[in-house]
């Protein structure tokens, strides 16, 4: 039998969504403080008003669901899945009120976009876009990147149970320390680490570059974040062709790499345990699949011809590749050059490379390096089976942190996950065939979109079907948060309905 | 061989016809994108207005033109790209300028960018810096959400108690 929601379920969730609100609202202040550094009037109102509908929404939701109630998982799960669609909302507005975004969905779009850390982008006339704006942008992919949960966990929640709930909700099931809120600070640590590191390499080489300083420094820390997050956004319509820069391009691979390695393994290295690099299943997974797809994509761009030169093929073809691999999304080509230059060998090697992703617990999405080395153990223990003789005993292990004996069910979740990526995937790219654009380019866009990477070949873009916007939108969503906190959403819907 | 020299004198008519065409077209951001092939080391016309940083590497620069399609990047003599007075940004309009040069598809120059290797520049326009000014409507309805919020918290202090 099913049981229809209570008003108590209602009262808790509606209860730590306002909480998360109100840390979404406090987040605004930062592209305020940037508008009063450029002294850019108008983008610091834009701000304000969302800062104000932000906390006017918290404060009503907070007080009336009042509760001293900790969360259920169904409840943790819920909280998280409307967080972000509410997030998407009041995110879009400052967006919508510059008056770059054609409509609001468009605004959404973009919001969603950078929270998810995907980097597709419906923006006009970014190149003159102030830098209040240009900053929210890269900052909501920073904010999503680590988790919107994980922010209000490590600044505005004092220790709970119903805390693991809702991380484990924004897709992170793995603990890095005891206690789930160290862990997000942790998270917050390597982060802000990695930032002012970042920030700096690219500050300094903008400036090289030719750049003024300010501008390189802002560009630095708005192309880290967009690097590390894995996703995409850029302050120049160019996106990293917009710097011309081979040394710009290097770090920003290391960053992007950096990005999709678990934070786990962060944690182990700065606590001087290298050798998890080389054992972990995810690195040694990620390193097979970075070389065979890149494989695919350099015999495809070779029966082109267009790049001859190597220094080309890494700049061009390597650095697709590894922008797709990691879910990043930066591009040093045009969207059109992919279908006008690239040969669809080249192309499917990008798509195989988007659809697999980083490692679990980044800020990566898509399938994940466990999950493939998980089913890649899986079966091979399967075909020494069958060439071993009957009454042997086969056990496969894999390393991840520690020795772990590959079970069924482990097996089991990596497959139900990984299938319904791929279902994901196909049905954005029947959506994108329904409106007319050929199998590929549609598949190539659905996979950006729902793998959370932000590539596109061009069929993104204001004129695109609103349709289209919306199903890209729920890709994004549903794929960042790995489909659980989203199916049982769609559970306590359905239960509403028809529950007793 | 009067016949000889004529036919390599209308040949190098149409020649110079076929490249002043490409030249004086101007070519917009979009054709030269989709069809790169064909513009493929021509010399083109490409005209737009000059966005974000003058990028200099010493005796060359790079520069971005943006014609409201998409943005190129231009390889310019440094003493040329002196003569750029405004970028455009949020705070300025950049000066609009019409570049001939040699398009590339894949510049083997520069790692396989998509690029012109600018000859001359022509000043289109001026750039000029944009004074921002104060939007009232967004005043107002700051003002107004700043009311209702506050009347909100006040209410709820009422609850509370």
């Amino acid at each position: 039998m099913i049981l229809k929601p209570r008003l108590e379920d209602l009262k808790i969730i509606g209860f730590y969504l306002g909480k998360i609100i109100l840390g979404l609202a406090l987040m605004m202040v930062i592209p305020i403080l940037v508008a009063w550094c450029f002294k850019e009037i108008n983008p610091a109102l834009d701000f304000i008003v969302g800062i104000e509908i932000s906390a006017l929404l918290g404060l009503i939701l907070i007080k009336i669901c009042q509760t001293d109630k900790d969360l259920n998982w169904m409840q943790g799960m819920i909280v998280v899945s409307l967080s972000w669609v509410v997030a998407m909302i009041l995110g879009a507005i400052p967006l919508y009120l510059s008056g770059h975004w054609k409509s609001f969905l468009d605004a959404c779009f973009d919001a969603m976009s950078g929270f998810a850390t995907t980097g597709l982008s419906l923006v006009q006339d970014l190149d003159h876009l102030s830098y209040a704006h240009n900053f929210w942008r890269h900052l909501i992919m920073f904010l999503g990147g680590q988790g919107i949960v994980v922010i209000a966990l490590s600044f505005f929640v004092r220790g709970f149970s119903g805390a693991f709930k809702m991380y484990v909700g924004e897709a992170r099931d793995e603990k890095i320390m005891p206690n789930v809120i160290n862990t997000s600070r942790f998270i917050w640590l390597v982060s802000i680490v990695y930032l002012i590191l970042g920030t700096l390499a690219l500050g300094v080489t903008g400036i090289l570059n030719g750049m003024k300083p300010v501008n390189s420094f802002f560009h630095g820390a708005c192309i880290f974040m967009a690097a590390f997050d894995t996703g995409g956004f850029s302050p120049q319509s160019q996106n990293i062709l917009y710097y011309h820069s081979f040394a710009y391009e290097v770090i920003t691979i290391i960053i992007m790499v950096l990005g999709a390695i678990n934070f786990k393994l962060h944690y182990h290295l700065w606590m001087g345990n290298r050798k998890e690099l080389i054992k972990n299943i995810e690195t040694q997974t990620l390193f097979v699949t970075i070389i065979a797809t890149f494989s695919v994509v350099a015999v495809g761009l070779a029966q082109t011809g267009i790049y001859p030169a190597t220094v080309a093929l890494f700049r061009k073809g390597f650095y697709q590749l590894i922008s797709g691999h990691t879910g990043t999304g930066f591009q040093t080509i045009y969207a059109a050059q992919f279908f006008t230059d690239w040969n669809p060998l080249a192309i499917s090697g990008v798509i195989l490379a988007m659809a697999l992703g980083g490692a679990v617990c980044s800020t990566t999405g898509a399938i994940k390096m466990l999950r493939i080395g998980i089913i890649l153990k899986a079966f091979k223990e399967d075909l020494k089976r069958i060439i071993m003789p009957e009454r042997a005993i086969v056990v496969e292990k894999f390393h991840h942190i520690r020795e772990v004996f590959l079970e069924d069910k482990i097996v089991r979740s990596a497959l139900i996950i990984t299938l319904a990526y791929m279902i994901l995937y196909g049905l954005g790219a029947l959506v994108g065939m329904f409106y007319g654009y050929p199998f590929l380019e549609s598949l190539f866009e659905s996979t950006s979109a729902a793998a959370n990477v932000g590539l596109s070949c061009g069929i993104t873009k204001i004129t695109m079907p609103a349709m289209l916007k919306v199903t890209y939108i729920l890709q994004m969503w549903a794929g960042r948060l790995e489909f659980m906190s989203v199916f049982t959403i769609l559970g306590f819907l359905f239960a509403s309905i028809k529950g007793k | 061989m009067k016949k000889i020299l004529r036919l390599i004198l209308i040949t190098l008519f149409l020649g110079l016809n076929f490249l002043a065409v490409v030249c004086a077209q101007g070519l917009s951001s979009s054709e030269l994108i989709n069809n790169a092939k064909q513009y493929d080391g021509k010399l083109v016309t490409y005209s737009g207005e000059v966005v974000g940083d003058v990028m200099s590497r010493g005796e060359f620069s790079w520069v971005n033109i943006n014609d409201g399609e998409n943005a190129l990047g231009i390889w310019i003599n440094s003493g040329l790209a002196k003569e750029i007075n405004f970028t455009g940004s949020y705070k300025s309009r950049g000066d609009n300028l019409e570049f001939v040069g040699v398009f590339h598809r894949a510049c083997s120059e520069h790692g396989g960018d998509l690029d012109i290797h600018a000859q001359s520049l022509r000043q289109v326009s001026n750039g000029r810096a944009v004074k921002e000014k104060l939007n009232f409507d967004k005043v107002s309805l700051s003002l107004i959400l700043l009311g209702i919020l506050f009347l909100t918290w006040i209410l709820t202090l009422f609850k509370h108690k």
